[in-house]
């Protein structure tokens, strides 16, 4: 379940998807993501849910509140109350007897997250302007894996910053990872933004099998910290 | 002020799909829509609330991509569907299909379980559709893009939303679809796509030609408007100085 991105892509180039459940999967200043687009097209991720994203958001505040369902507008009259079969609606008991989308509990086994700070135990900040879903995510999931740019002292999580980006509450977090550069080649604002250079080679690189392979050759065949030295040598290469 | 090109008349026709609208928030997605919906905001609709596409809504109205010098709200991703649900913005879209019912696909082209091209994904097109009043941008009408029947149905047309019942058609509004061509909408017979104008230099046989169904063309087909000399001083000196439209509509 995903905002898909790249992180989509991967994991079905990979064959890692039985089921996914998605509003879109994009590489934003590139519009299409040419894994995802392969896998939809060959047809090899078994199980499909292509949702609304309003449905997407819904269904995660489900989860979060122990839900099987909410009710909404988005989905009524789409193809995706079509090619979800599963999902159904909902009448209002008040007033005129209006028909909602009851959107499904999106209940995940576990969530992985990337923020810019953490301490140890779990206290997680966002440091950009967007906190996204990540503690939606958190309250979705039985298991919650924080990565973060830096881990610090609980006292450092709010010396520079607000204490309304604390994002995410150690009574939701199951393990932290102090992952510097973590979210490459996407954006963690304000600690770097998206790696345009590597994404476009990243874009042409999958959308190519020989070059494909050599990527995955070059950066995903070792660790991470091989692949944060690929990533190096490779900006140094285009600069 | 001459040699006015396409790409300015369509920006001033999608400013003018965002002139009645009050204080609400214009939502564009794409150059062109960014470029009208600004420039709506300089002209007719000084009340727009306008972000950076991002995450901030922007008091001053700057330049294309520009960084704003003035921001006056916050708008990240989750709070767009509060706003969404409220109904208090107009959004346009892209669409890879529009039928002639007015649905849209952004989806996939084909069968959906095993498509022949994978596009964006549904996006929050379902959800725009039911909740606030929806345009479209079409950079190149043709009759790839309007098709009788789209693929896969994104956005809700009109027809759709009241086969839905009333949760779906209370606040189903598809306002304007703008192309490279002409102004449409959906007032046509049965919810049906309409011709309101066509561009100067177009006639409406070439719409015609160009839209692979049967487009409703009602007597008082007008042409579009051309940009003042106001408006095209705002787009070519102060909103889209690198000419970024040129690379949407490039006649």
């Amino acid at each position: 379940m995903s905002w898909g991105g790249a992180d989509v892509g991967l994991l079905a180039d990979a064959g890692k998807i039985k089921r996914l459940v998605y509003a879109f999967v994009s590489l934003d200043s590139i519009p299409l993501e040419p894994l995802f687009a392969r896998a939809r097209q060959d047809a090899t991720i078994p199980e499909v849910c292509e949702w609304d994203e309003g449905m997407f958001f819904t269904g995660l505040k489900a989860a979060s509140e122990r839900l099987p369902f909410l009710p909404m507008r988005a989905g009524l009259g789409s193809d995706v109350l079509v090619n979800n079969p599963d999902i159904t609606t909902i009448t209002s008991p008040y007033g005129d007897g209006e028909t909602f989308v009851a959107v499904p509990a999106l209940k995940l086994d576990a969530a992985l997250v990337h923020l810019n700070r953490a301490d140890a135990h779990g206290n997680a900040t966002y440091l950009g302007p967007d906190p996204y879903f990540d503690d939606l995510f958190a309250m979705a999931a039985d298991e919650v894996y924080v990565s973060c740019e830096q881990v610090v002292d609980t006292a450092g999580l709010t010396l520079d910053t607000p204490v309304q980006r604390l994002l995410l509450s150690r009574m939701l977090v199951t393990g932290v990872v102090e992952t510097p550069n973590g979210a490459h080649f996407t954006t963690c604002t304000p600690d770097y933004e998206r790696d345009e250079k590597f994404q476009r080679h990243y874009a042409t690189s999958a959308a190519d099998p020989e070059a494909w392979s050599a990527f995955k050759q070059r950066f995903l065949s070792g660790n991470e910290a091989a692949y944060q030295a690929a990533v190096a040598a490779f900006a140094e290469e285009q600069a | 002020m001459n040699d006015i090109t396409r790409a300015e008349v369509c920006a001033t026709a999608v400013a003018d799909a965002f002139k009645d609208d009050g204080e609400i928030f214009g939502s564009p997605m794409g150059i062109m829509p960014m470029l009208g919906v600004r420039l709506a905001k300089l002209t007719s609709n000084p009340d727009l609330v306008i972000s950076d596409g991002e995450s901030l809504f922007l008091a001053g109205v700057p330049p294309l991509f520009a960084k704003a010098e003035v921001v006056e709200g916050w708008i990240p991703f989750r709070r767009v569907f509060d706003v969404v649900a409220h109904g208090r913005r107009h959004v346009m879209m892209g669409a890879t299909q529009i039928d002639r019912h007015g649905n849209q696909n952004i989806s996939a082209i084909g069968d959906f379980a095993r498509p022949k091209r994978q596009l964006l994904g549904s996006r929050g097109a379902p959800g725009n559709t039911v909740n606030n009043r929806t345009s479209y941008w079409v950079p190149r009408h043709s009759p790839r893009v309007f098709v009788e029947r789209v693929d896969v149905v994104t956005g809700v047309g009109p027809r759709l939303a009241k086969e839905a019942g009333p949760a779906a058609s209370t606040y189903n509004d598809i306002h304007r679809i703008v192309t490279d061509l002409a102004v449409l909408d959906v007032g046509g017979p049965d919810d049906t796509v309409r011709l309101l104008s066509t561009h100067p230099g177009v006639s409406v046989e070439e719409v015609r030609a160009a839209t692979g169904f049967e487009v409703h063309v009602p007597t008082d087909v007008t042409t579009t408007r051309e940009p003042t000399p106001g408006e095209l001083m705002l787009i070519r000196e102060v909103l889209d100085p690198r000419g970024l439209r040129t690379k949407e509509v490039s006649t």
